[in-house]
């Protein structure tokens, strides 16, 4: 059966790739190595970057070695995200830029002899591609029909071209596939998101509960930092996870909660807070709306009650509750990160804006601070042009609260439907590996089956590569300028990211590829600057910077321009809610049609022989983006799946057996996964870590290395109020008569 | 439960996911020592009791296949070595709490004292053999008149070389299956068995193979006696020590050990040893080849095994 | 002069940037590591406990390590950090063999190697790599004769332990507890 669009597994070997004499071998039989005297010549001839591994964007300084290859990659004391010390993904960024199973060229889907392969292009080739199927497409359906999907820096050039043609649909995975629930809470709470990084004040805190975030597993860079500060402090943490996470270890009180039932607990909480009146009450009577409705709604949210959901003892609930109320202000209930479990998240996380305000720990020391940006002029350009359709005007009910685009929005509105008369016909992917990243992986091919120009542009052949049409590699962060970072913190502060070596290969940066687009397209004016060298000097001279100073500094701090870090007593604050404070009961909810107020819902338990999947992260590793980098694959090289002793002894398993998992609608993981008995994970779950399992044979050091939980996750629990997918509503059973086999090619 | 595990993926080559850097070669040249050293120790001790005419296996033939056995040795030993171009600095310095320098310094001149006893014996299967030199001529006749002196030293040598080859692997507390200082007799013992069966296999007057059978029997009595005493030091000495023995009390090594190495290789031979002794006609290659075999993989056993035992992870 | 090293097993949380940093900084081919992370979990759900710890060479005072290698290669350089000076190794594993700790290895170029406290960079006044790097700050060092040095600080503070002390090799890396 022809399929418009075949998985191909990047074939090309590099023709054409200049493989830098200097990479890789660099070592000498003598008493100090090469890098090692570099080391100490080298503290001046250093360039300064901000990371790219993931989204903290840590600023940092890159050495390299005597035959100028690039040697090693530090912090910059000075950069407040990181405080001089890069966490093992940023350190181990070398890996990125010297990994051979690089993307090195543009590559054209062609169809040879009925097999659809690649062809090597250039980018000149590559680009007509593209901007004729673009034009073919704003003829024939708008421009609007367009997408991007993106997580990354290169985002903004082609959000910029994007808009330019007249389609406002750009999508970050990272709203409905992980943050997203807690945004909308937050905004309906306090009246604003978080954002990244979070505004938590962890160094000063005396309480850090911990319910749903992994913390020193997650590598948040400062909020590590941080954590490891507040232990020296003698900091209180209690962790909530059915998981003895490692910030479980390091905690005073670990809950350790029957999954799907966080709900409860944080209603518990509320209640005993309430009722013992353990709240803030003076910030809260100041600052606060609805109080009475929610002692109302939580009146038999006992903690006896909690207890048959939970399974955590009454008692603990109550002590773990004067806990964080003998800390507060100074005390921080997570808001966590990636949210998206049951498709309540939104209300869950609700529960927890709604904890943090009773504690008053919102605007004070300890709890959350306000954070500030520095604000750099954007490039001149004419306005762009109002798109005649937005997904807003097409789906007008549809998950009313979400307030930006949803990247699994876009993928259901590109499968063709006859209810619906429009779709998404074109997607540029920036940096984001859709296939591991959207859950209901059957719907995601099926959207791309159906398109008729998928662009990826990407550093490795990720399995999203393989549907594309064509394909753009860039150059990794260390090859390349991007925007001045500037991201919130506790001071105004920015960031410079240039190059350290010249790209390697046939690879190119986003900025370049954006506006050699966009010149084809004829929207060039909204690419004013030639080079982005010249925008970044305009830019930083206007901060009364220069693009000279930034190159030896590296980052720039400013002062805040109010001493307003926290509230000041009795100071008058406005909340951008509904009514002007902060919502117990949220106006903005009752709206929508949605609870005004958190209620728990039970959701669905594992079935007989079945176990909850859950998954996390490793600290060596970044999401799917860092399994084939050399130095952290040296780390950990595949995942493996927690199973506890007594699941363990009734199916017969061993530590460092391998076991194929195939989940509750049938869908077998491709790779077996190696398991590890531990007492560590719940008799009713199994965990293991997120990134592994990938098909892409040129991606030789992680191909068929551990298990994808990805493409376990069949099914999704929508979020109604924002369209967040939920996706820990997966079971998973064990297959161990088979054995590991070769996919077929 | 207890998990103790190495989190960031060590997997140093050849060390995880347990010590191996050492395979036949390291075996083959602590065999071959121990043959040697027996060898030269039979020849010295008999030489020294005046028995240079009727043991002549012992004193004058076996004897000459030493150097070519230590040669072997050095082409092992050197095939190990994994900075080659720098041996060489082995023999710039002797640290005397070194057992490997000990052992390249021993080796070398035990090869030395080996090259001079062969070259005075040389003329029992060359007749005619000359050296077409002068000074080679009177450096012969200078060790000839002070054969003596070389017998005792090379005694002496030979000796330690035997008991090198165990003190070794026992230096390394490292690893609790060596650090036992019952090694050294034992490997010893096992370097004499081997040496009186090769002189067993050699030697042609009848006296001197019925000697040798019974020196056989009784150094293979010994050592199995040493085998014995050395696993209760096992199982009476520290929890890493107990677990190390158990490589060979149920451990993988168990059946290879038991029957091929004290079976095949001690006890049987040594009854047919007896058996010979006693008037049954057997073949004297049989238990020799069997002792030969067995000294082998004792070793071969022992260096593999050793470096499967362990403190941590 | 008596460089140590001390690791937080409460700050700790396995992230492994030790690693990588050393890897980085010190030349250290991809496969091999010089530091590594431990983990030790004990106990039965829901009653747990967990220790994690960043190990590498403990730069023994009564090292087995220099003690035997017949060419004087592993020696003792300032501050009793041991070190291996590849011109006198001849690669015969003694070394390796007398490690409990499995500290050392072979590197491809055939000469031994393993952490050396970074001194290259020590001798400059800076940290050795993974302690200027570990984002958690567990990590100290410095000379313990000198009663005001991190370490010596921290080594006074709190309880510590060692690694088979009854090896008897006089590791100069503790563990905080």
């Amino acid at each position: 059966m022809a399929t418009r669009r075949q998985f191909i597994r990047i074939s090309t070997v590099s023709a054409g790739a200049v493989m830098a004499g200097m990479a890789g071998f660099r070592l000498l039989a003598s008493e100090l190595t090469e890098g090692q005297k570099a080391t100490m010549a080298a503290l001046n001839k250093r360039t300064p970057t901000y990371c790219e591994v993931c989204f903290w964007k840590c600023a940092g300084w890159v050495y390299k070695n005597d035959q100028g290859a690039i040697q090693k990659i530090t912090g910059n004391a000075e950069d407040m995200n990181c405080n001089g010390r890069f966490c093992p993904r940023g350190t181990g960024g070398v890996g990125m830029y010297y990994d051979e199973d690089r993307l090195k060229t543009p590559l054209i889907r062609t169809e040879e002899r009925g097999k659809q392969s690649f062809r090597e292009a250039t980018w000149d080739e590559a680009f007509d591609y593209i901007s004729e199927k673009i034009k073919k497409l704003s003829a024939d359906y708008g421009p609007e029909c367009i997408a991007l999907f993106t997580h990354g820096s290169g985002g903004k050039y082609f959000t910029t071209l994007l808009k330019a043609l007249g389609s406002p649909h750009v999508a970050a995975p990272s709203y409905a596939q992980c943050r997203g629930p807690r945004e909308v809470a937050f905004q309906a709470t306090f009246g604003q998101t978080l954002d990244s990084p979070e505004p938590l004040d962890i160094r000063d805190t005396k309480c850090l509960v911990l319910i749903g975030s992994h913390l020193g597993e997650n590598m948040h860079n400062g909020q590590v930092q941080e954590m490891s500060d507040a232990i020296d402090k003698g900091a209180t943490i209690i962790t909530v996870d059915p998981r003895y996470s490692t910030a479980a270890g390091k905690s005073k009180y670990w809950l350790p909660i029957k999954p799907a039932t966080d709900l409860a607990l944080l209603l518990a909480w509320i209640n005993v807070i309430i009722n013992e009146e353990l709240y803030d009450k003076a910030y809260v009577e100041k600052y606060t709306y609805g109080f009475e409705y929610l002692k109302e709604h939580v009146k038999d949210m006992t903690p006896e009650w909690a207890y048959g959901v939970t399974t955590i003892d009454p008692t603990v609930i109550r002590e773990t509750a004067r806990e964080m109320s003998n800390a507060a202000p100074a005390v921080i209930v997570h808001p966590g990160r990636h949210v998206t479990w049951y498709g309540d998240d939104t209300q869950r996380l609700r529960a927890v804006a709604i904890l943090n305000a009773l504690l008053g720990s919102w605007g004070r020391r300890g709890g959350f601070y306000r954070a500030e940006s520095a604000a750099l002029p954007e490039p001149t350009h004419p306005p762009y042009p109002v798109p005649k359709r937005t997904w807003r005007t097409e789906f007008p009910d549809l998950y009313k609260l979400a307030d930006v685009v949803l990247a699994n929005g876009v993928c259901d509105a590109s499968v063709p439907d006859p209810s619906r008369n429009c779709k998404f016909h074109g997607w540029i992917v920036n940096g984001s590996n859709l296939i591991e990243t959207l859950p209901n992986r059957a719907n995601t091919l099926r959207a791309i089956e159906a398109l008729e120009l998928l662009v990826v542009i990407d550093t490795m052949p990720m399995e999203i590569t393989g549907y594309a049409d064509v394909i753009l590699p860039e150059c990794t962060y260390l090859e390349r300028y991007d925007e001045i970072r500037t991201g919130p913190h506790r001071k105004p502060q920015i960031a410079l990211r240039m190059p350290a070596a010249e790209p390697m290969y046939n690879t190119k940066p986003a900025f370049w590829m954006a506006r050699e687009l966009a010149k084809r397209l004829g929207v060039i004016d909204y690419f004013p600057f030639e080079t982005l060298e010249e925008q970044l000097d305009w830019q930083l001279k206007d901060l009364g910077s220069s693009l000279e100073e930034m190159k030896k500094v590296g980052v720039k701090t400013f002062d805040r321009p109010n001493d307003d870090l926290f509230f000041t007593p009795g100071e008058e604050v406005e909340f951008f809610t509904g009514t002007g404070k902060i919502e117990l009961y949220s106006t903005l909810l009752a709206d929508g049609g949605f609870d005004p107020m958190p209620r728990y819902t039970k959701h669905p338990e594992p079935p007989e022989g079945f176990y909850r999947l859950n998954y996390g992260r490793a600290p060596m590793h970044t999401f799917g983006r860092t399994s084939n980098n050399p130095n952290l694959t040296d780390l950990m090289d595949e995942n493996s799946v927690w199973v506890n002793p007594r699941v363990a002894k009734e199916w017969g398993l061993s530590t460092g057996q391998y076991v194929y998992l195939e989940n509750q609608d049938g869908k077998r993981s491709e790779f077996p996964i190696k398991v590890r008995v531990t007492e560590r994970i719940r008799w009713d779950s199994v965990y293991m870590v997120h990134g592994f399992g990938h098909a892409q044979k040129k991606m030789r050091r992680c191909y068929g290395k551990g298990a994808s939980d990805a493409s376990l996750i069949t099914n999704v629990m929508l979020d109604p109020i924002m369209g967040g997918t939920g996706m820990r509503g997966n079971f998973v059973t064990f297959i161990t008569d088979l054995v590991k086999e070769e996919v077929a090619s | 439960m207890n998990e103790e595990l190495i989190v960031s993926g060590r997997d140093n080559l050849l060390i995880d996911p347990h010590l191996h850097i050492w395979h036949w070669p390291i075996a083959l040249d602590l065999f071959l020592g121990g043959l040697s050293a027996g060898i030269l120790f039979f020849a010295a001790l008999f030489f020294i009791l005046g028995k240079e005419g009727k043991y002549t296996a012992a004193v004058r033939k076996a004897p000459l296949i030493v150097p070519f056995l230590i040669v072997v040795c050095f082409m092992a030993l050197f095939y190990d070595l994994r900075h080659k171009i720098f041996f060489w600095q082995l023999y710039t310095t002797i640290k005397f709490q070194s057992p490997m320098s000990w052992g390249a310094w021993t080796l070398t001149m035990t090869f030395a004292a080996s090259v001079i006893w062969a070259v005075l014996h040389i003329r029992d299967q060359f007749p005619a053999f000359d050296w077409k030199y002068k000074w080679l001529n009177e450096l012969e006749n200078f060790f000839r008149k002070h054969k003596t002196v070389v017998a005792w030293i090379m005694m002496f040598l030979a000796l330690i070389l035997g008991v090198y080859t165990g003190i070794l692997l026992a230096a390394f507390n490292a690893r609790p299956l060596w650090n036992t200082s019952v090694l050294g007799p034992l490997f010893l013992t096992s370097g004499l068995a081997a040496a009186a069966a090769t002189i067993m296999l050699a030697a042609r007057d009848t006296e001197e193979i019925s000697l040798f059978k019974k020196l056989t029997v009784v150094l293979l009595g010994v050592e199995l006696f040493l085998i014995v005493h050395m696993f209760m030091g096992f199982l009476a000495g520290t929890q890493v020590q107990i677990e190390a023995s158990e490589l060979f009390l149920g451990g993988e090594y168990t059946m290879i050990f038991w029957i091929f190495v004290v079976f095949l290789g001690i006890i049987f031979p040594g009854i047919l040893s007896v058996m010979s002794l006693r008037g049954y006609r057997i073949p004297v290659i049989l238990p020799a080849a069997l002792i030969l075999l067995g000294g082998f993989l004792f070793r071969y056993v022992f260096v593999y095994a050793g470096q499967l035992s362990r403190w941590l992870y | 002069m008596r460089y140590a090293m001390a690791v937080d097993t409460k700050k700790c949380v396995g992230c492994s940037d030790c690693v990588v940093a050393c890897q980085t900084e010190n030349d250290v081919p991809i496969g091999y590591c010089r530091d590594w992370v431990v983990e030790v979990m004990d106990g039965t759900y829901p009653q747990l406990e967990i220790e994690l710890r960043s190990e590498r060479c403990n730069q023994c005072e009564n090292s087995p390590c220099v003690r035997c290698c017949p060419t004087g290669s592993s020696h003792f350089a300032e501050g009793g950090i041991v070190l291996v000076k590849a011109s006198k190794c001849i690669g015969c594993g003694a070394c390796i063999a007398s490690c409990p700790y499995d500290a050392r290895y072979f590197h491809p170029k055939g000469y031994v190697d393993k952490c050396t406290f970074c001194i290259h960079r020590v001798k400059e006044g800076m940290q050795p790599s993974c302690v200027a790097v570990c984002p958690t700050k567990c990590m100290y060092f410095g000379d313990l004769d000198d009663p005001h040095s991190d370490v010596s600080v921290v080594l006074r503070k709190r309880k510590s332990k060692t690694l088979i002390p009854e090896a008897g090799t006089k590791p100069q890396l503790y563990f905080l507890i």
